[in-house]
């Protein structure tokens, strides 16, 4: 049995007077790919945004790579370079090359020297399928390249778990696959992942498991296939009607 | 009744020694007062965004306290009010080797560091909160995403305002002759006392501080284009 890394205790999340998560409940565990979907505004951003506490919660406790993210004096720097995240809006660093992008935290967190993270960085442009684009500024690529460095960078580091914020929302349908096949073969060489995405057709191929989030609350958990075929809440069935119906 | 211009009075007897001193001064006064203004100003404006409010507040009050009270009171303060705080041995030091211009360059230096520090501030605020989080995502510290990432980012977005508190600067360097600092300014005044020739010694005056400003001005031009950030709007130059 893998281990658990990721373990949300009766998590619980305010912004000011609105209660954004309740009494969240769920484990992922080691190589699991999870997918994360439900309606807009439901806390999807705001559930996986707490696993790498770039949200900080109020209530219950959340575990990840055995670290309690509320344990007084925790070390949030170290836990988040384990933990890579690619968010919906790429978020390149303008002022840099794709290749300083990538290089910037294996050296200054993980102290790899310049060369071995270049090394590194030209490996991963590889594996992301735009090793030519090295010497490029984020601005002179399309969508689908540069949420590939993002992804690119993210990995440098080495992450245990991989966290995306709809990452391809932001994409010409065109260029959705090229993102989406390059996440299909992170999951395939066995990366922790979790994933908010509209994707269903992505979802269908790749996750381990289905987290249907509504109003701050997990509603439904369930494998894929069953998920798809026969949801068990009337709201997760309203809202796959919607979401498949195009 | 037509004026009759002497322009000889500029490079006869004293002047000419005078006005260059004068320049000299100017560009010491300035250069080390603007590195202060620039390094109080990246600190402090990057402390006034930061995600821990004692730093936020410490920044806050150094802002209004110094931009608000005029550059002349400050003059004054750092001159006569700031020595006799000191040990006597420094104090000593410190008039032997031109207090007034060590006073004129923390006067000006604090003071501009204030309106600097707006600057930086407003640079850093045009950037999406998003790349902060990247920063930090990729187990960078908040110190390191700012030192990295922010304010590399907000130094080059900020050029032009920053040009222009810059030369505020320079010009501002002129208040230090009350505290009798023998910059530009107080060397024109001297010329004027000694030949009676204000028209003439004003007008040098005002070329070398137009020749400077532009100067200053077509450098920073120069250091924008290099450093444009790719895929924003291209600006002129
Ligand atoms: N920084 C914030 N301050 C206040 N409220 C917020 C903040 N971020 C999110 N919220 C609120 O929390 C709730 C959950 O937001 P969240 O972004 O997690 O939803 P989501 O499921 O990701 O939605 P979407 O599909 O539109 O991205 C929403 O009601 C939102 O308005
Ligand atoms: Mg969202």
């Amino acid at each position: 049995m893998a281990d658990t890394v990721i373990e949300f205790k009766s998590v619980n999340k305010w912004f000011g007077k609105a209660h954004v998560l309740r009494d969240i409940t769920l484990a992922v565990k080691a190589g699991e790919v999870v997918v994360v979907c439900g309606p807009s505004g439901s806390g999807k951003s705001t559930l996986i945004r707490c696993v790498n506490a770039l949200e900080p919660i109020q209530g219950g406790e959340l575990v990840v790579l055995g670290e309690s993210l509320t344990r007084p004096g925790v070390n949030l720097s170290a836990l988040r370079a384990r933990v890579g995240m690619v968010f919906q809006s790429f978020n390149l660093f303008p002022h840099m090359t794709v290749l300083e992008n990538i290089m910037l935290a294996p050296v200054r967190v993980r102290g790899l020297s310049e060369a071995d993270a270049s090394r590194v960085a030209r490996a991963l442009l590889e594996r992301v399928r735009i090793p030519d684009k090295a010497e490029n500024y984020p601005a002179t690529l399309s969508g689908g390249q540069q949420q590939r460095v993002a992804i690119a960078r993210a990995l440098a580091m080495q992450p245990k778990i991989m966290l995306f914020d709809e990452p391809t929302s932001a994409l010409d349908p065109e260029m959705i696959n090229e993102v989406l096949d390059v996440m299909t073969d992170l999951a395939r060489d066995g990366m922790t992942m979790m994933v908010v995405t509209h994707e269903m057709g992505f979802a269908r191929r790749v996750a381990h498991r289905m987290v249907f989030v509504d109003g701050g609350r997990v509603v439904e958990e369930a494998p894929p296939e069953q998920f798809f075929a026969a949801a068990k809440s009337e709201r997760a069935r309203e809202f796959l009607s919607k979401i498949l119906s195009h | 009744m037509r004026y009759a211009f002497h322009w000889e009075v500029l490079w006869s007897g004293q002047s000419g020694r005078w006005l260059l001193q004068g320049l000299a001064t100017t560009v010491e006064l300035s250069a080390l007062g603007w590195v202060l203004a620039a390094a109080l100003g990246i600190v402090s404006g990057a402390m006034r965004t930061v995600p821990w409010r004692p730093l936020r507040a410490l920044a806050t009050v150094y802002v209004e306290f110094f931009r608000n009270v005029p550059l002349l009171v400050w003059m004054f303060f750092w001159y006569f009010g700031v020595p006799p705080l000191l040990p006597e041995a420094i104090r000593e030091w410190l008039f032997r080797h031109g207090a007034e211009f060590w006073a004129g360059t923390f006067a000006l230096g604090v003071y501009h560091g204030a309106r600097m520090s707006e600057v930086i501030r407003g640079g850093i605020q045009a950037i999406p909160r998003t790349q902060f989080e990247a920063a930090v995502a990729m187990g960078l510290t908040t110190f390191q995403a700012y030192r990295l990432v922010i304010v590399p980012i907000a130094l080059r977005l900020s050029i032009p305002p920053a040009t222009n508190e810059s030369l505020n600067l320079l010009k501002n360097s002129s208040v230090a002759l009350t505290i009798s600092v023998a910059e530009l300014t107080f060397q024109t005044r001297q010329i004027e006392a000694y030949t009676a020739r204000a028209l003439e010694a004003l007008t040098a005056g005002t070329v070398i501080y137009l020749v400077l400003c532009v100067g200053i001005a077509a450098i920073m031009a120069r250091v924008e284009h290099r450093f444009a950030i790719p895929g924003l709007i291209a600006r002129g130059g």
